[in-house]
């Protein structure tokens, strides 16, 4: 376990952890100097099945032995932070939702954040609930479906991931009840939130989380004591600890190498410091890792959502100061993070005291937990490079942005 | 008889009736092949259609959905509605393909998989070539396969198609010995390679149990490696690594489009048909009924019955299981379910030297004896196979 | 015992297979053109004008044009009516929304002070023609206020009582413009 309060934790430049590649690249050649035999060269993707999108690896193989990897993505690039400066603080909300089109709430939130920190709006309490629990309900749906996606890579004929997404369907059915949107909620505003909770809402979400335990069993007794999951995800993939931390690694693909990173307990941001939850630690960072570490990380979110939904009071929903029309934080800069089911997601903004913002920038943590894909795949068959990459849990809008 | 003359009946004797010439005719060597072979093939097609909807409806319901369902009543005339398209869809081949070998692959799978189906007893009268090696035969002429495989992966000039034909070629060699040897116990014990005969040698039952050979321990446990074998044969989930569409796309069908997909497509299942057919041919007593009393039910029911179970059966698997990956394929053949059919052999000729033992509950003794071997191996050869990968279940800790 | 995960699996399987016969937790999937989903009062799909009486005169929007501003993928397009000398009228001559660019954010809503744009929930939208199909104009968005009433019932109830309320305090205002008392406020209600 790492801890970061520790001086010689801090952030080290260059990557020692990745000085040793999982397998050393050795040409063949011989005697005469020409190579033996022909590496494979492949493009995986943009088309491929298993890449998440429009991602695509170039690799070398050796037989079924992956020696060269090289992500290229930009595919699904659409100027997300050069729209973002052109128009107001509040058009850009929705581009928000379109990062990670799964997790659009915390997507929301981490951007509602950094706003707030520019502008000094404080969140009024009952928001501060509300923005929890479609956050842990976000985490709850990500996490599922990931598990779902990973198992679809596996080759598992999609059984788990439709159970997922029958999960996943009663919390969407929950955000557009609350949102009047599944996946694009554009729900959170600066200094709050846009609507108050429908009549009968937190009855249907406490209905829900009660419920959830059962497809968590349902999951757990199919998948985790498999043994064909089990040697498949074992010892793959392995990331160590200390390239994790240095590679700027984060969410659950950190903690899956035993470093205890969480930003909802480093930060404490909204009101997360009121409520119990456990961070899981995982001690191989291997592929199995990070696949359970997600499972138990959903069960600690039910943890935080119980007593959420039972203590959230009533009271106003966004602060009375925040305006809609002609918002105008004053100049300053400010940056807002959030633990997203995906990692570290930031929004650094700039204002210069105008209605648009003069730099926005994302800290995407798709991408950043994707630059150590060769380090995770070299020495790895052709059929853990889509695990491995299921594992990373990309989401191509983000990546690309 | 020679085609000639054969054409020469058809033209009419002028001595004998035209109804005799019929009879003639109809007891002919080369009508009535003709005939077996369009009763098989038309009837395993049509058994194959069914088993496409019920593998997509049954697939649905694992995963919680309902299937094919919009065309005709139930989905009933997907299986047509798949035809339709399959038929219609534009035959696309890579310009830089081997144009011939392209072509023939799928005919090349196809056909040697019929042949198989010729072999198998399907009721007490009905089988096309009675053979007294059947069981080489079917293995002889199953090994097509690979080569087809093969043809299809190199020919289609795809990277992903020739690595699918390297996994299928090295799976299916591979998991031809198991296969193999878990068949060999039952030729061992019936002493015959005829499977009219092996078939005719569990109809004997004793205290209300078929003689079934899956009733024998070392049947049981023939019957789950050869199972397991069949199911990589056929490249059936788990073991469909060839094709495993999330890694390698289509494998050697990836350039394949159209009609030609299709055919591929009919000779996995027709592949799965034979070997679960051989499997209940060697295991489950073929034709027979389970109980003496059902006996006047006609033996293609129980045939048939059992393939459905034991299709259902590859449904459910595949519903479940997530794929292997193929280093573990080859451990697991050459690791596993080798050793374990070695071990089932002597397995099978201690039941065998103890079949003079006449104490009261001798049966039973052997029974637990022999099973108690294999079942130890079983366990122990898999947990050694697990802790030597360090695979197993993990505690996970919290951060305090 | 190695293996026995996999029948653990396998008993999973089997019971979502039954389930799925007759247990309505497991088995969700609703058949769509036949049956269709009960949409809750807050879902949205793509925006329309709302009118109060005629579907013209009647229309509340008053083409300040900040919800084109707003606009995100900038999908609306206002041209204000002009009178005969060119001057701007406080109705919209022109306003298009293309559907195929807007992507259902609620932001015009939010932003609209007069309460003249709202959601619709009207999501069966396609159309063989992919340019003139897709651009919605001002007589294809106005929808009355009963249709408002209609999908929303709270929200339009709602909207309604805020507008009387807005209108019996600028008739108060105009009452007390009229009488001789100055009133210097009244040039702050001037919109943009």
């Amino acid at each position: 376990m790492v801890d970061f309060a520790q001086p010689e934790n801090a952030f080290k430049p260059g990557l020692p952890g990745a000085a040793e590649p999982a397998c050393r690249v050795v040409p063949k050649y011989s005697d005469q100097g020409e190579r033996e035999g022909d590496w494979l060269e492949i493009s995986m993707g943009p088309q491929h099945p298993s890449t998440h999108g429009v991602f695509r690896m170039d690799l070398v193989l050796e037989g079924e032995t992956v020696i060269r990897l090289k992500p290229v993505f930009g595919y699904l690039h659409r100027n997300h932070e050069k729209i973002a400066e052109q128009t107001t603080y509040l058009s850009s909300m929705p581009y928000t939702d379109r990062l990670d089109y799964f997790c659009s709430m915390t997507n929301n939130w981490a951007y509602a954040l950094a706003v707030e920190k520019l502008a000094g709006l404080q969140v009024p309490e009952r928001a501060e609930y509300i923005r929890i629990i479609t956050a842990e309900l976000t985490r709850l749906q990500n996490h599922a479906c990931l598990m779902g996606f990973l198992m679809q890579d596996l080759g598992a004929m999609g059984t788990p991931l439709m159970y997922a997404f029958r999960e996943r369907e009663k919390i969407l059915d929950l955000f557009e009840a609350l949102s009047g949107a599944r996946m694009m909620c554009n729900y959170m505003r600066f200094g709050g939130c846009r609507i108050d909770l429908p009549p009968g809402w937190l009855e249907q979400t406490r209905r829900l989380v009660a419920d959830f335990p059962r497809f968590l069993d349902e999951f757990e007794a199919l998948l985790t004591g498999n043994e064909i999951v089990m040697a498949r995800l074992q010892g793959v993939g392995a990331l160590s600890r200390e390239l994790a931390i240095n590679a700027g690694i984060s969410g659950p693909m950190l903690r899956a190498s035993g470093v205890n990173y969480d930003i909802r307990k480093v930060d404490q941001y909204g009101i997360y410091n009121r409520f119990e939850f456990r961070v899981p630690l995982g001690a191989h960072g291997d592929c199995y890792d990070r696949f359970m570490l997600r499972l138990l990380e959903m069960r600690e979110s039910l943890r935080i959502l119980e007593p959420a939904l039972k203590d959230i009071p009533s009271g106003p929903i966004i602060d009375a100061r925040a305006k809609l029309r002609n918002f105008k934080p004053r100049p300053g800069e400010a940056y807002g993070r959030i633990e997203a089911p995906k990692g570290e997601l930031g929004f650094y903004l700039v204002s210069d005291g105008s209605a648009n913002p003069y730099r926005y920038r994302v800290r995407p943590p798709s991408l950043i937990n994707l630059t150590i894909l060769e380090d995770l795949c070299l020495g790895q068959k052709v059929a853990d490079v889509v695990i491995i990459l299921g594992s990373v849990d990309i989401v191509l809008g983000e990546v690309d942005r | 008889m020679t085609p000639w003359s054969t054409l020469l009946a058809l033209a009419g004797d002028a001595t004998g009736s035209w109804l005799a010439q019929l009879k003639n005719l109809a007891t002919h060597p080369w009508v009535v092949n003709l005939v077996a072979m369009a009763v098989i093939l038309g009837a395993n097609a049509a058994f194959f259609a069914v088993i496409t909807l019920l593998e997509r409806k049954g697939l649905g319901r694992i995963q919680n959905r309902p299937g094919p369902n919009r065309a005709g009543p139930f989905g009933i005339l997907q299986p047509a509605a798949d035809g339709i398209k399959m038929i219609t869809k534009e035959d696309i081949v890579p310009e830089r393909a081997d144009q011939l070998v392209h072509f023939l692959a799928p005919l090349v799978m196809l056909a040697p998989i019929t042949l198989a189906l010729a072999v198998l007893p399907y009721g007490p009268q009905l089988v096309a070539v009675n053979l007294d090696a059947g069981v080489l035969f079917f293995f002889a002429i199953g090994t097509a396969g690979e080569l087809a495989a093969f043809m299809a992966g190199w020919s289609s000039r795809n990277k992903y198609s020739l690595l699918g034909a390297m996994r299928a070629i090295a799976q299916m060699i591979s998991f031809e010995l198991p296969l193999v040897l878990s068949t060999l116990v039952v030729i061992m014990m019936t002493g015959s390679m005829s499977l009219v005969e092996i078939v005719a040698g569990q109809g004997s039952a004793a205290w209300g149990l078929p003689g079934w050979n899956i009733f024998t321990p070392w049947g049981l446990a023939g019957f789950l490696i050869f199972l397991t074998a069949a199911a990589a044969e056929s490249n059936r989930s788990p073991f469909d690594l060839p094709e495993g569409e999330s890694e390698i796309i289509g494998g050697f069908m990836t350039e394949y489009s159209g009609f030609k997909y299709a055919v591929f497509f009919m000779a996995e299942y027709f592949g799965m048909f034979a070997v679960s057919g051989l499997g209940i041919t060697l295991f489950l007593g073929g034709w027979h009924a389970p109980f003496p009393f059902l006996e006047w039910v006609p033996g293609i029911f129980w045939y048939v019955a059992k393939l459905v179970a034991l299709v259902f059966g590859f449904i459910w698997i595949r519903g479940t299981l997530p794929r292997l990956r193929a280093d573990q394929l080859m451990n697991f053949s050459w690791k596993f379910l080798m050793p374990l059919a070695l071990l089932n052999f002597a397995t099978a000729i201690l039941w065998h030297a103890t079949a003079g033992w006449q104490f009261p509950g001798a049966w039973l003794c052997r029974w637990l004896v022999c099973f108690g071997i294999v079942a130890g191996a079983f366990t122990g050869l898999g947990r050694a196979m697990l802790r030597r990968r360090q695979v197993g279940p993990r505690i996970y800790r919290y951060a305090s | 015992m190695p293996g026995f995960g996999i029948i653990k699996g396998l008993k999973e399987t089997a019971r979502n297979f039954f389930g799925s016969y007759h247990d309505p937790g497991r088995f969700v999937t609703i058949q769509y053109p036949e049956e269709k989903r009960e949409h809750h009062e807050n879902y949205r799909s793509f925006p329309f004008l709302v009118y109060d009486g005629d579907p013209v005169k009647g229309l509340r929007c008053v083409s300040c044009k900040i919800c084109e501003k707003e606009c995100p993928p900038q999908c609306i397009y206002i041209v204000p009516e002009q009178d005969g000398s060119g001057k701007l009228l406080k109705f919209p001559r022109i306003f298009d929304i293309d559907v195929s660019v807007c992507m259902g954010c609620q932001i015009c809503v939010e932003v609209c002070p007069f309460d003249s744009i709202k959601m619709d929930q009207e999501f069966e939208v396609s159309t063989a023609d992919r340019f003139g199909g897709l651009i919605l104009n001002r007589s294809k968005l106005a929808k009355s206020n009963e249709y408002y009433h209609q999908i929303r019932p709270a929200e339009a109830t709602a909207v309604d009582a805020q507008l009387a309320a807005e209108r019996e305090r600028q008739q108060a205002k105009a009452a007390a413009a009229k009488s001789p008392a100055p009133a210097a406020a009244a040039t702050r209600e001037k919109k943009p």
